[in-house]
């Protein structure tokens, strides 16, 4: 799970991490009345999912109040494009407001998973404000990586190693140790599979602060962190994976026509590459979880038919323990039900199957079933592309 | 011959009393795995379903020599159940449970290293040795006994490639879901060094899926140790960078992860690689020629 910028920044003040002074507005209006409280110069940023909302003209500096009100109104209510958004950009709803500073130096710092040594990395690296990949990729030496202990966490010893990294010294070294130790707190205690902080900045003054925020959460974990649950915001997400999301089910969305109904996320993977090699493009991936049971296999067509763009539906089931006579009874259902009108090819294996298709065979309904999954996928395809 | 499990493993269920815990033991139970009981904190000295229940994991060790466990405790708890197990010195940890939070696995790994025990998953089907013992999720009617060892990240595109394998009368020596979380326990190197060493597996069938570098670093291992036939099928060709398919750790990210890396990095390394997942069956069984 993602959250905004400002809410990143409400959680790292929490936990001790300096930020700057700002707050959040939903209206010109509101943004004049906090850069008048600020004083000074401010930044007015708009609060979407995405990276690179500078160029995208998602953030603007304002001299005074009446400048902050003014770049506001720009902002609220623009669809931002950047390159991380959709084509068509996202809708900017909030803004924050927050002080200008004069910046010095801009440093990097990001903790997250290691796979490979299945623990926790902290990195940090003086090349700030650029894009991190690239400085992977480019000047590795640039970046200082310090993997934590799985029980103790981060030692003082590496936090210092890392700040020295940053090339810090005297009272900005001493900030430095302690926000790194404080965000790898709060990297820990909300289950974070990112924190990162692009650019962290030392001012002309001699403050160190991260200046921009990102916070990625372990999904898994939010059982257990209802307060980060209200921090999501719908408006980010297409509104077909929300509506998945309520049943348990696994949807993302794709470009294709053949839409794709599949028990397992490595099968329901396999199947949208099954598809693409039959000629055709997959519309979604859809996980319905390993029991594909009556409930979840109406919820599975009805967000799968609601995207205009799919032609034919794909139903590829491996059950094993599942009986394929109760998915052909539920799939008849949900197709009578919704008054589903599109092609559906089924494929399934599981205890009887020879009933199961007989029962498809008998309902009238358009369905057909296929042998196996190569099979399926062809005769979906050939029906997307109206070739049956 | 076989890896992992034998028809004389004695497996202990963590959480057999919860719906998927007692459905599951019955099946393995049928199967014909020697399931000797099963825990669950709080009602220990009870049967459930015909199978004893203790308080804790040393129990069945001490009465009964389970000397494997099966995990379906809920997330919130399932790595605290797999550092129990390890705890009481069981040398085989199987972890069927979904949705365990990665920082929970960071410090169940660890600590699980340091052990005697090995682990297995989590978010896994289980181990299969056909014929013998079938300890997980995965139906047994469809395994057949044999030589081609299976090792996968999926559940169901596992059951997918053994229902072909089977159709074509070739059977398995054994079959292991390594799960499809970003920290798990196995890992496929693991796996293929215990079927490289196996003498009756023959061939191996390899499936990996987007995210991370496992598939690279199995193929550093095949082309320095194995000299058995590897066939390797790689699920989310066409998945978008940047989205989680389904499994936590099948991710593109950063560029990096992708299904056309990893079949490169295998194909170098002398694995047949097998594009269409209808094909998983038919390629091994040219390879081995069947």
């Amino acid at each position: 799970m993602k959250v905004h910028e400002y809410q990143a920044k409400a959680l790292l003040r929490e936990f001790g991490v300096a930020v700057p002074k700002g707050d959040v507005a939903d209206t010109p209006a509101q943004a004049k009345e906090i850069a008048q409280r600020l004083g000074g110069r401010t930044v007015v940023k708009a609060q979407v999912h995405a990276g690179g909302r500078g160029k995208g003209g998602g953030i603007k500096l304002a001299d005074d109040p009446a400048g902050a009100e003014a770049a506001a109104k720009q902002i609220l209510g623009m669809m931002l494009k950047t390159p991380q958004t959709p084509p068509e950009g996202i809708k900017v709803r909030t803004v924050l407001v927050e002080e200008a500073s004069a910046i010095d130096r801009e440093l990097y710092l990001s903790m997250t998973l290691d796979r490979g040594r299945s623990t926790h990395v902290v990195m940090a690296s003086q090349a700030g404000g650029m894009d991190i990949e690239d400085v992977a990729a480019k000047t590795p030496e640039k970046i200082v990586r310090e993997w934590t202990h799985p029980a103790i966490g981060l030692t003082d010893f590496q936090a210092r190693r890392l700040a020295f990294g940053l090339g810090l010294a005297g009272d900005q070294f001493r900030q430095g140790v302690a926000l790194i130790k404080a965000l790898f707190a709060l990297y820990l205690a909300k289950d974070c599979s990112l924190a990162e902080i692009n650019p962290l900045v030392v001012t002309k003054d001699g403050r160190v602060f991260a200046l921009d925020a990102k916070l990625n959460f372990d999904d898994n974990a939010l059982f257990r962190h209802k307060e980060l649950v209200e921090l999501r915001d719908v408006h980010e997400e297409d509104p077909l994976d929300v509506e998945a999301s309520k049943y348990g089910l696994n949807y993302i969305k794709l470009d294709g026509n053949v839409g794709c109904m599949v028990n397992g996320a490595g099968l329901a993977m396999a199947t949208m590459d099954i598809v693409k090699i039959a000629g055709g493009e997959p519309a979604n991936f859809l996980d319905v979880g390993g029991g594909a049971s009556p409930e979840q296999i109406e919820n599975a067509f009805r967000i799968i038919s609601s995207d205009p763009s799919v032609k034919a539906i794909f139903i590829n089931v491996f059950g094993g323990i599942l009986r394929v006579d109760r998915l052909a009874e539920g799939i008849i259902a949900a197709v009578r039900k919704l008054g589903l009108t599109l092609p559906v090819v089924l494929r399934a294996e599981g205890t009887n199957v020879e009933l199961g298709k007989k029962m498809l065979a008998e309902s009238g309904l358009a369905l057909t079933m296929a042998d196996d999954m190569g099979d399926g996928a062809r005769k979906a395809v050939a029906f997307a592309k109206g070739q049956k | 011959m076989s890896i992992l499990v034998t028809k004389d493993t004695r497996v202990v269920v963590q959480g057999i009393t919860g719906k998927e815990g007692a459905f599951h033991a019955a099946r393995c139970k049928e199967y014909g795995t020697r399931i000797v009981g099963g825990v669950t904190p709080g009602k220990g000295g009870t049967t459930h379903e015909g199978f004893p229940v203790w308080n804790t994991v040393e129990e069945s060790v001490t009465k009964e020599g389970a000397d494997c466990a099966l995990i379906f405790v809920p997330p919130l708890a399932a790595a605290d159940a797999i550092m129990e197990a390890a705890a009481a010195g069981v040398p085989l940890v199987i972890c069927i449970t979904e949705g365990i939070p990665v920082t929970d696995m960071v410090r169940a790994k660890h600590f699980v290293l340091g052990t005697k025990s090995r682990l297995v998953g989590p978010n896994c089907p289980g181990v299969i040795t056909p014929d013998e013992a079938k300890i997980g999720i995965m139906p047994g009617h469809i395994h057949k006994r044999g030589n081609v060892g299976v090792v996968s990240r999926s559940g169901t595109l596992t059951y997918e490639v053994v229902g072909q394998l089977t159709k074509r009368g070739i059977g398995q020596s054994s079959c292991v879901g390594i799960g499809g979380d970003p920290v798990n326990g196995t890992s496929f190197i693991d796996v293929l060094q215990l079927f490289n060493q196996d003498p009756k597996t023959r061939a191996m069938m390899m499936i990996g899926e987007i995210g991370g570098t496992a598939e690279e670093e199995a193929a550093g291992y095949i082309k320095a140790n194995v000299r058995k036939p590897v066939v390797a099928f790689i699920c989310g060709q066409t998945a978008p960078p940047g989205r989680r398919m389904g499994h936590a750790g099948a991710i593109i990210a950063g560029g990096k992860g992708t299904a056309a890396e990893k079949m490169k990095a295998l194909e170098a390394a002398g694995a047949t690689l097998v594009k269409s997942p209808a094909d998983m069956g038919a390629t091994v069984a040219r390879v081995i020629g069947a």
